[in-house]
Order: C-alpha cells, then sequence, then structure tokens
C-alpha cells in the first residue's frame, strides 16, 4: 500500500549514504513496510543499490547478504531436495534441503521471494519468519554494520529478542548472516505445523545433528524468540520433551494457541528425534 | 523515470512511498486490481521483467528501465493468451476480482509447475470458486459448451463476461478516469462507546489540497439502517450518517475530503476531538441483563427496537405443543450448546462508491452494492430528495455474499458531493472490510431435541442467542430467518423457539449468506446426530423419517401462521440417496497411516426459502434491435453469482436465439424502473421470470407486427420472424416502430430448496488436523439452467462453509477491538484447503420458479460446517461445539474428551 508518511526515499550506493534521520528506516525489499501503514515513518533508505553480493563463500562460513532475495536463497537448495515440507533428514553431500523448506515455510507466495529479502524477514522479527528459523537453526552470526562505521556479530538466535524486536540499535544496518560451514554439513530434520495445509508457522522445530555428536533443536514460530535446545548427544524422548515443555515464552496468535503450540513442539521435536536415531 | 507497461514506454516521477499497483491504475491500467493492499491475495499480480510479484508492495521508485506486464499485455479478446481463453472455457472465475491475478500468475507456470498448484496459487485468493474451476482452467479443461438457437436452457454455456474478464476489459466499481475527482477519508472512534464533547476541524481545513471535513454537524438527522431491505420498516431506525454519539471502535467520527487519499488521511490527525468516554458492554449475555451499559436507550417501538432498555432490537419467543411435557416422555433426549464465530465475507473487492453531479445536476452514484435500487430510495429518504434526482449504478461487482445489501459508504459521498460539488470517492480498505464492514452474526445456540425409540422427533427446542453489535442492520431479519427453515425442514409436534438479537460495542454484524440459517442449522443438525447416535439410527433415515415432506406445513412455532412459502418442488429425499449412495460409494483417498489417525462420517441438511418473505420485486423489459440481436434491461446486480448468464439463457431459449444476440444492461437504476435487488438468491427466481414476462410478450408483439406485415402467422426465428413465404427480418419488423415489452415479478409465492451435505474425513488426535477425504454435496435446485455455473455455486457455497468451519475467525480483544485485521491473519481458505466436492442434482421442477428453477447461492453453504462437525465427531468419538473447528481446538478437545467449549 501507498505509505503516506513516507516524504523522501534515497537509494544508498555507499555505505556513506546508509543513515537515518529521525523517521528513516533501511528498506529491504518492501514487501512488509510496503504492507502495512508504517506509523511515524518518513523516509526511507534503499539498501538494495548497495549491489551486495547476494551469496558469497569463504573459507569458514556462506555469507547471505541481507538484500538476498528469498528466491535466490530457496535457490541454495538443489533441485532434487525440493520436495514437501516434511522431507527425509539430509546431511550435506547433497546439499541442504533447509533453505527450500524454509523459503516454503513464509506464509508469503513464491511471488513475493522475488522480492522479499532474507535481511527484511529477519528484521521484521517476527515469531513466524523463518529466514530467522534458518539461521538460528544453523547457528549463523548475524553482521550487524554499527553506526560508527564498523560492525559487531551476534548470533542470529540471539538477533529476534521477542515479537518484532531486535538487537538492532537506531541506524544500525544488518548486513548479512554468515553460516559456518560445519552447520551446512550437519545432518538436519525439519517439521512445521500450521492452523492450515499452507498456514502461517504455528510452530516450527529444526533439528541438527553435527559432526561432533552435538544436537541442537531450534523452535521458532510457536515462541516469541527463537529458543534453541542443545544436546550433547541425542536425548530421549523425556528429557527432550521435559527441555521443550519447560521453554517459558510460548506464543498465541491468530495462528495458533499458545497451549496447542508448546504440545506440537514438543511432538514434533520427538518426531525428529526419531528420525535423527535412525540415523546416528 | 522510463520503464514500460506492456510495452509501451512511460514516463512518470512517481511520489514517495507510492506502490507500482498505485501508478499502474493512475495511468488507467484498471485490469490491475486491489483487492487486500497488503500482498495477501495477489489480485494484483503482475509480471516485473518477466517475474510475477504483487504490484501492491512493490515500491515504485525502482521501476526505472523494468517491463511490467498485466494481464491486458498478455492477449485481447480478440487474440487471448491461452490461460484467457481457458478461463472463459472452464468457468474458472464467478465475480472475476482475482481472475487478471490468477491468469498473471499462472502464465509463468511450466508443465511441472501445474502439478503444484496449492503451494504456487497460495498467494492468489479466491473467494467464489472453491478453486476446482480454476485447477481446471489451468490444466486446459474445458467445462462449457455452446447452444444452438432456443437451446440455452439446460447447457453450460460460457457467462457473458467471460472473455472481457479474463483479458481485464471488464469494468469494476472504480475501474474508470474521472477528472477533478477528490477523495474522502474518515476518523474512526478509538472508543467503544463515548460521545463527542466538541470536535475542532479548523488545522484539517486548512491543510493544503483539503476541500471539506464533515462532523455529526453536518449530518442529516434522520435516522436509518445500513442494512437494506425491500421495505425500509424491516430494519431498526438506528443509525446516523455522522452521529454524535459512537457505540463501536472504528465508528466514524468525521470525514475528510480532500485532493487525494494521502492529504485527507494526514488531515484526519489534525482534526482535535474531545470525547466524553462511556461504559461499554461486548458480550451480549451480559448486554441483555439487568445494569448493562444501554446503546440506544431513547429508541423504541417508533424505531423499531423491541427492548431498548435490555439492548434488545429484535426477540421471539414461540411454543406449539409442550415441549417440557414431550422432553419428559421422550425415549431419548439430546441437548447441547453450540457457538459461532464472525466471518468476514471477504469479498476481494471492498466496499467503494464514486459519486459525482451529472450535467443535470443529478447526483449519480457508481457503487459496488448488491441492491442499488434500495440505496437510492434510502440515500432519498435520508437527504430528503426526490427519486429522480438520484442515479445509483454498478459496474460488475467483485463478489457479494450479502456484504453489500448494506449502505456503508454511500451516504458519505452522497453528502461529500452534495457538499462540494465536485466527484468524490470513498473506498474501503481492507482494514475496514474487518473493521467497520458487518461480519456474520456470531451465535450461542442452544438446541434440546427429543424422540421416541422409532426414531420420531417429539420435541424441538431451540435458544438462539446473537450479537447483532452496535447497530441493528439486519439483527431481526437475520434472527427470524436463523430459526426458520433451519426449524421448519423438520415436522415435530412440540417446537420452541426463544430467540433474541442484543446490541454490544462490538462491530455491527449483518447480512451473510445463508442469513443466520447456517449458525441455527450448525447446532440444530449437530443435534440431529446426536440423536441418531442416541437411538442407533442411521443418520440419513434419520431425516427420512422427520423431514417435511410435500403435504406437510412447514411450522417454525405456529401452525397456523399465514405463509406464501409452498414446497413448489420437493427434491430432499433424492438428494438424501445421492448423498448416501455417493458417501457408500466411496473414493480411492485412504486415511493417513499412524496411530493418531482416525476416520469417519458425518452429514447434514439444509432447506432454504427461494426468496425473500414480504416481496422480492423486479421490473424487467426486453427489446427488438434491428440486427436481431435483444437489449435486456434489468435491475439486479451481477457479482459472481451467474444471474447475467442465466438472464440470456432465459430470453435467448424464449425467444428462439442465441445467447450472443443478448446485449444486457443491468443494475442501474436508468435500467429498468424498480428491482429489489440481488440478495436472498433472487437474481434468477424473480428478475429471470420478469424476464421471462418481458421475452414472452415481446415474442407476442413480434409474431402481431409480422401477422399485420405479411397476413401469415408466423414463429420467432433467429433473426426475426419466420413466415411460410419467408424471414421477416428485425430490421424489417421494426420499420413500423420500436418493439419492445416490459415484464415483472412480484417475489411470491415462494418455494424451497434442499441440499445435503456429506464428508468422510480423517482427524489426527495428535494434532487436531483434520483431512476431508471425501466431500459431497446433493442439491434441490429445481430444473438445472447452467449445471457447470450451478456447480460452481456449490463448490464455491462449500468453500466458504469450510472456511467458516475450520479456518475463518475474526477475532475481537474484549474490547470490542478487531485483532486481525489483514487476510494474513484471517485465513479465507487457498487453493490447498480445498478439496473437490462430488456435486449431485435433484431432478425436479418446481411450478413456481422460472421455466422450473429455484435459487441456489446461500443454500449450499448451509449444511456444511454441521455435516464436517458429524463427520469429525465420527472420527474423534468427541463432539465439537465451536466454530470454527480449528487445529488448536480439535487438540484439545481429543486430549480433554467432551466438555462444554469455553466462551
Amino acid at each position: 500500500m501507498d505509505l503516506i508518511t513516507v516524504r523522501e526515499i534515497r537509494v544508498a550506493s555507499t555505505r556513506d549514504e546508509v543513515v537515518f534521520a529521525p523517521g528513516e528506516r533501511p528498506l529491504g525489499g518492501g514487501t512488509w513496510l510496503f504492507s502495512e501503514q508504517q506509523d511515524g515513518l518518513t523516509g526511507l533508505v534503499d539498501l538494495t543499490g548497495l549491489g551486495w553480493p547476494s551469496v558469497t563463500e569463504t573459507d569458514t562460513a556462506l555469507s547471505i547478504a541481507a538484500t538476498c532475495t528469498i528466491a535466490e536463497l530457496s535457490r541454495l537448495t538443489p533441485l532434487v531436495l525440493r520436495t514437501g515440507e516434511r522431507g527425509p533428514s539430509r546431511g550435506s553431500q547433497g546439499g541442504s534441503p533447509l533453505f527450500w523448506q524454509c523459503a516454503n515455510s513464509l506464509l508469503a507466495s513464491f511471488k513475493i521471494w522475488n522480492v522479499a529479502t532474507v535481511g527484511g524477514n529477519l528484521c521484521v522479527s517476527l515469531p513466524a519468519g523463518s529466514m530467522t528459523s534458518l539461521s538460528a537453526a544453523l547457528d549463523a552470526e548475524a553482521v550487524i554494520w554499527t553506526t560508527d562505521g564498523g560492525e559487531r556479530r551476534v548470533p542470529v538466535a540471539d538477533f529476534v529478542t521477542d515479537v518484532q524486536s531486535n538487537v538492532l540499535a537506531p541506524g544500525e544496518v544488518l548486513r548479512s548472516i554468515e553460516i559456518p560451514r560445519p552447520s551446512l554439513t550437519s545432518r538436519t530434520g525439519f517439521r512445521r505445523i500450521a492452523l492450515s495445509p499452507l498456514g502461517r508457522t504455528g510452530t516450527l522445530v529444526i533439528a541438527r545433528l553435527d559432526a561432533t555428536g552435538e544436537v541442537v533443536f531450534t523452535i521458532t514460530g510457536g515462541t516469541r524468540r527463537p529458543v534453541q535446545l542443545r544436546f550433547d548427544e541425542l536425548p530421549n524422548a523425556r528429557a527432550l520433551e521435559q527441555s521443550v515443555l519447560a521453554i517459558g515464552e510460548w506464543y498465541s496468535d491468530a495462528h495458533g494457541a499458545s497451549d496447542w503450540r508448546r504440545a506440537m513442539s514438543a511432538l514434533l521435536a520427538d518426531e525428529l528425534r526419531i528420525e535423527l536415531e535412525g540415523i546416528a | 523515470m522510463r520503464f514500460s507497461i506492456n510495452g509501451e514506454p512511460v514516463e512518470i516521477e512517481p511520489e514517495p512511498g507510492r506502490v507500482l499497483r498505485t501508478v499502474l491504475r493512475d495511468l488507467e491500467h484498471f485490469e490491475v486490481k486491489k483487492g487486500c493492499d497488503a500482498g495477501d491475495c495477489g489480485a494484483c499480480s503482475v509480471l516485473l521483467d518477466g517475474e510475477p510479484i504483487h504490484s501492491c508492495i512493490y515500491p515504485a521508485h525502482r521501476l526505472e528501465g523494468a517491463e511490467i506486464t498485466t494481464v491486458a499485455g498478455l492477449g485481447t479478446p480478440d487474440a487471448p493468451h491461452p490461460l484467457q481463453r481457458s478461463f472463459v472455457d472452464a468457468a474458472g472465475f464467478q465475480c472475476g476480482f482475482c481472475t487478471a491475478g490468477m491468469i498473471v500468475t499462472a502464465s509463468t507456470f511450466t508443465e511441472e509447475d501445474r502439478e503444484d498448484l496449492p503451494r504456487l496459487l497460495k498467494g492468489n485468493l479466491c473467494r467464489c470458486t472453491g478453486y476446482r474451476s480454476i485447477g481446471d482452467a489451468i490444466h486446459g479443461v474445458s467445462n462449457t459448451e455452446s447452444a444452438v438457437a432456443g437451446e440455452a436452457i439446460g447447457k453450460s454455456v460460457t457467462a457473458p463476461a467471460g472473455m472481457r474478464v479474463a483479458t481485464g476489459r471488464e469494468e469494476y466499481t472504480l475501474d474508470l478516469k474521472t477528472t477533478a475527482l477528490l477523495h474522502l477519508a474518515v476518523l474512526k472512534s478509538p472508543y467503544a462507546h463515548a460521545r463527542i464533547l466538541s470536535i475542532d476541524t479548523t488545522a484539517a481545513l486548512a491543510l493544503d489540497g483539503v476541500h471539506l471535513v464533515l462532523t455529526h454537524r453536518d449530518s442529516p438527522s434522520t435516522l436509518f439502517s445500513t442494512g437494506r431491505h425491500e421495505h425500509r420498516t424491516d430494519d431498526p431506525d438506528d443509525t446516523l450518517v455522522l452521529d454524535p454519539v459512537l457505540r463501536f471502535r472504528g465508528q466514524r467520527v468525521a470525514a475528510v475530503v480532500a485532493e487525494t487519499v494521502a492529504i485527507a488521511e494526514r488531515a484526519l490527525s489534525l482534526i482535535s476531538v474531545d470525547y466524553e468516554e462511556l461504559p461499554a458492554v461486548f458480550d451480549p449475555e451480559l448486554a441483555r441483563s439487568p445494569g448493562a451499559p444501554l446503546l440506544h436507550p431513547d429508541k423504541g417501538d417508533e424505531q423499531r427496537v423491541a427492548a431498548a432498555d435490555r439492548n434488545t432490537v429484535a426477540e421471539m419467543h414461540g411454543e406449539t405443543g409442550d415441549v417440557d411435557a414431550a422432553i419428559a416422555a421422550a425415549d431419548a433426549v439430546v441437548t447441547g450448546t453450540w457457538r459461532t464465530q464472525r466471518v468476514s465475507h471477504a469479498a476481494l473487492e471492498t466496499h467503494a462508491t464514486r459519486g459525482w453531479l451529472d450535467a443535470e445536476g443529478r447526483l449519480v452514484l457508481r457503487t459496488s452494492s448488491q441492491v442499488p435500487y434500495l440505496v437510492r430510495d434510502e440515500l432519498c429518504h435520508i437527504f430528503g430528495l426526490s427519486s429522480d434526482a438520484v442515479r445509483v449504478f454498478t459496474a460488475r461487482v467483485g463478489g457479494g455474499f450479502g456484504g453489500k445489501q448494506e449502505l456503508l459508504t454511500e451516504d458519505l459521498v452522497t453528502l461529500a458531493v452534495l457538499s462540494t460539488g465536485r466527484p468524490v470517492q470513498y473506498e474501503f480498505t481492507r482494514e475496514d472490510e474487518f473493521t467497520v464492514a458487518s461480519p456474520r452474526h456470531p451465535m450461542r445456540v442452544s438446541v434440546t431435541l427429543g424422540a421416541s425409540r422409532d426414531g420420531t422427533l417429539t420435541a424441538m427446542a431451540v435458544d438462539q442467542l446473537m450479537d447483532t453489535g452496535a447497530y441493528g442492520n439486519h439483527g431481526i431479519g437475520v434472527m427470524y430467518h436463523s430459526v426458520h427453515e433451519s426449524v421448519s425442514v423438520y415436522r415435530c409436534e412440540n417446537k420452541r423457539v426463544d430467540a433474541q438479537s442484543v446490541y454490544t460495542n462490538n462491530l455491527p454484524s449483518g447480512a451473510f449468506r445463508g442469513y443466520g440459517l447456517g449458525q441455527v442449522i450448525f447446532a440444530i443438525e449437530s443435534a440431529m446426530d446426536e440423536l441418531a447416535r442416541e437411538l442407533d439410527i442411521d443418520p440419513f433415515q434419520l431425516r427420512r423419517l422427520n423431514a417435511i415432506v410435500p403435504g406437510d406445513t412447514m411450522v417454525v412455532v405456529d401452525p397456523n401462521e399465514k405463509s406464501d412459502l409452498l414446497i413448489g418442488s420437493y427434491g430432499l429425499d433424492q438428494c438424501l440417496d445421492l448423498a448416501q449412495s455417493a458417501l457408500e460409494r466411496g473414493n480411492s483417498v485412504e486415511t493417513p497411516a499412524g496411530p493418531t489417525w482416525s476416520s469417519g462420517t458425518g452429514m447434514a441438511i439444509s432447506m432454504i426459502a427461494t426468496v425473500a418473505p414480504r416481496g422480492h420485486f423486479a421490473d424487467a423489459s426486453v427489446t427488438l434491435l434491428a440486427d436481431g440481436d435483444y437489449d435486456l434491461a434489468v435491475g439486479t446486480a451481477e457479482f459472481g453469482n451467474g444471474t447475467t448468464t442465466v438472464h440470456a439463457q432465459l430470453v435467448a431459449t424464449a425467444l428462439n436465439t442465441t445467447v450472443d444476440r443478448m446485449q444486457i444492461r443491468q443494475s442501474d437504476t436508468d435500467a429498468v424502473r424498480y428491482d429489489t435487488g440481488a440478495f436472498a438468491s433472487a437474481g434468477v427466481v424473480v428478475a429471470g421470470r420478469a424476464l421471462l414476462a418481458a421475452a414472452g410478450a415481446l415474442g407476442e408483439l413480434m409474431l402481431e407486427r409480422a401477422y399485420s406485415m405479411t397476413g401469415e402467422h408466423g414463429r420467432i426465428v433467429d433473426g426475426g420472424v419466420q413466415t411460410r413465404s419467408g424471414l421477416v427480418t428485425a430490421s424489417e419488423l421494426l420499420e413500423a416502430g420500436p418493439l419492445t415489452a416490459d415484464g415483472s415479478h412480484d417475489g411470491t409465492p415462494r418455494s424451497v430448496a434442499f441440499n445435503v451435505h456429506a464428508f468422510r474425513v480423517a482427524v489426527d488426535s495428535a494434532t487436531g488436523e483434520v483431512r476431508i477425504l471425501q466431500s459431497i454435496q446433493a442439491a434441490d435446485a429445481g430444473t438445472v439452467l447452467n449445471p457447470e455455473q450451478l456447480r460452481g455455486q456449490i463448490e464455491g457455497g462449500t468453500a466458504q462453509a469450510i472456511g467458516t468451519a475450520l479456518y475463518e475467525e475474526m477475532t475481537l480483544d474484549g474490547e470490542g477491538r478487531v485483532t486481525t485485521t489483514a487476510f494474513r491473519n484471517y485465513h479465507v481458505p487457498q487453493f490447498a484447503d480445498i478439496p473437490e466436492t462430488e456435486v449431485y442434482f435433484a431432478s425436479t421442477f418446481d411450478g413456481l420458479g422460472p421455466l422450473g428453477a429455484k435459487s441456489m447461492s446461500e443454500a449450499p453453504y448451509n449444511p456444511v460446517a454441521p455435516a464436517l462437525a458429524n463427520a469429525i465427531r465420527d472420527a474423534l468419538g468427541v463432539r465439537p461445539h465451536e466454530l470454527p473447528m480449528s487445529r488448536d481446538r480439535l487438540w484439545r478437545l481429543a486430549g480433554d474428551g467432551w466438555r462444554e467449549p469455553s466462551s
């Protein structure tokens, strides 16, 4: 929708131009910003003109620019793995199905993916933001441009602090997320449930079994912010259930009541435990 | 900046904050629709450099060098894109407002993608069809046929507007350019109940571009109701255009008229208002209790408010026989309390009106309405205008479902046009649709049934309480209708009905497909299912034993009630047989494997009157044109109901010609003398009969004219009158003067239509997930005039009802604040949510309908929720009492065993 309070949009082409007056915010794809009236918003600084390469590989990480579109990210999953949501757990040899699974976890259709960005999804910081699910589950780091011209790093699992709330200080910009290579070679399992077959996420659980034997369950959607449960080895059913049920901050909205989300998280986590047990 | 639209270069400098959709529509690319304005519905889909995007959330400042393709750029009526052709041939649309976006999106699909439609179409909502026909269109399946002269009836001919809709040429309400147009925006009440102490508009008026600020000081003092009926006295006079007392959050406080929507909205924040907050009540049980804050204490009989001192706009209490004694004597008794939620119509075209003064100074309103004549008459009443001083008309309406049997935008536009002399537009946002427009009435329905061991129903008690909200629009009619055909479909010696329609400080409820029946039928048919279990009688058989048959009187609580409602044809027996045999036949869809899945079956019936009571009037005329075409003038509106198609079929058949000869003018107070409007499913059975009468009369005139010219008796053929010595052509017939005839119908007596729905479902007790394995609906619509359209109406009604039953819920925060204000938080069924429904037709001929037909627009909705609830009960072993039967609710039910739902 037209943002009637916006008086100026600047397209930044260098970091020097990434500066914000009061009432101004960074603009990624815009698919969320332009979907609701934004009270008090007077200007936007468009980051998509900065020319950040969408995906960069380093020795230690896969770096995904904040301006990488969801469509580009989804294609990081090889064609053969782009199947239904509940695909089998797979390791790195054939690539990760998670990019595709998490893109399809968005309420937004593939048309939105052509414009929406990974960073935008993280920065909106909704519980159902599945780019948060993806990057938190893979222990990715958020690279943040600070206002003094430097940068700082935060685990994505800590980036979102509550519903539509995150660690970005005024003037800070999310530059990229960096997924450590070991996470990409881990086995993962994915489960999601919503109130309708393709509805907005009620809860989303990703399990990751590292080469070290460590197992990480990451819960998003059902909770107000990402919650990670780490185990040195695959936990038994009771231990896992207790850990999930002990989580304090279940979310309740039009996409599911909190008691159901809590129970579904435990159920899905257990399904993943059994799945990983078969592999381990 | 420079970019191109459908290959045409354009150069513009969009204002900051503008989206592509606004830019396109400003450039008169009206084929790009505004449905949700939030990226959720897909009606605005276009191609950007070949990739599909939602143009309503695409920032326009990025357009430099872009190539934009809209549905109009994909093809034209003369050279359509293959998908445009196949959407027409498949009958892949009803109102058509989603069609442009559907076609643009589907135009990017590969062969492989076509097997992945549920996922790929989740960003394209259709509120009308139920998606089966859209899937057919994308797969190239044709469901329509042509008809030779005189044989259109019973054929699945295509909608006359089909190719225009598919190529983006068909105009909807706001799809036209008006120069010097002003826009209206509304300041809404921040309180659920308050009085305006003072209001200062000085600063708003001073803003550059603001032309007018309207407050309650400018409002006519005539009370009215936004709900519209043939008789204005059917609804309470409890509403003002602008009222100094605010009774729900979102009610109009003031309106700004300005050069642009943006200026008007900015000016709203400059209006300074002092409010006195008043105590409010949000629960109808509390609202009718002593001591509750009163919403309309000053209203009474004169305004048709039953008991203002208990916030009760209408109530009904009646009994026939002795229900308590019958229950005491019954072999089996079941009782329960069911609750239904608020549901949004979610028509993809929002309410909107554009008004202006024509060259003669007459007020002209182009509006998204089902009832242009009723709107005109009420505006004349409110503003003291004569009916020849006002013209109200519609273009094609982008969905209605009852939501546009309501005067929600026209009155403010009238006030603004009369005040400024300028053209003015007022368009609802999607948020307005959720917070201001009138949803389905939420109800609490308690039912007690008693029966003898042989299955004879001996007692039926229904206690209904509905929340009409802050105003009583449709709050009387819905209450009476809700307990009418739902109760009178059963023969039972002892019946008691208590019903109350109660004011609260929630948003006003209104008319919605089924008009209250769906809510009460959910309760009664659930109770009947429980009774069948109690008696161990097959649920189909229990209905056969107790439902009315020809010769029975339809009784609510007064066996001696005078009524024009008759059983003009009876197909319930066939519907029961058709649905039962289809359920027994089954299909190949299996219950998912796993210990937590179980399956079950369920069914329910419904009956509905074919016309609204107390008169529904239609005038029509048919005129012969020189080339052998016919001009049809009819008052009723087309909003996806398909009446226009059927009107063409009726007249083409009566005049022994083809449907392409029909030129139809409709839904315009200038078109004919009068038409009550397109509600209560009356478009075919009332306006259709008026047209048939006109066509018959015109045929007589043509034969007389031919006889006077040739001295021979002829017969009507395509192009003129055939006599023994040759064809007298239309132009020859017209040499002696025009040939035109009028017809009318008064909507009485009325008949009843029947529907039976059956489901086989699987339910996962671990998650609450429901999978519909088989869905069946059998309908008694009398003569089937257009099988594919009728199938589409039944599928669409079923899909809406599945939405109500499983997914849709407007939530309020307990203080009158709607918390679901966008499609992303209010789940309108997507392609993935709707199973294919097997549709069966009874074979009956109705003595009261046109060529034996009965109406079938609202009816298919009504039996679906209880049939689904009964199937879920069968699978889960626990009965749901509350809609929607969402996964979280069913999961709780499965875990806790039987319990009363929380309120």
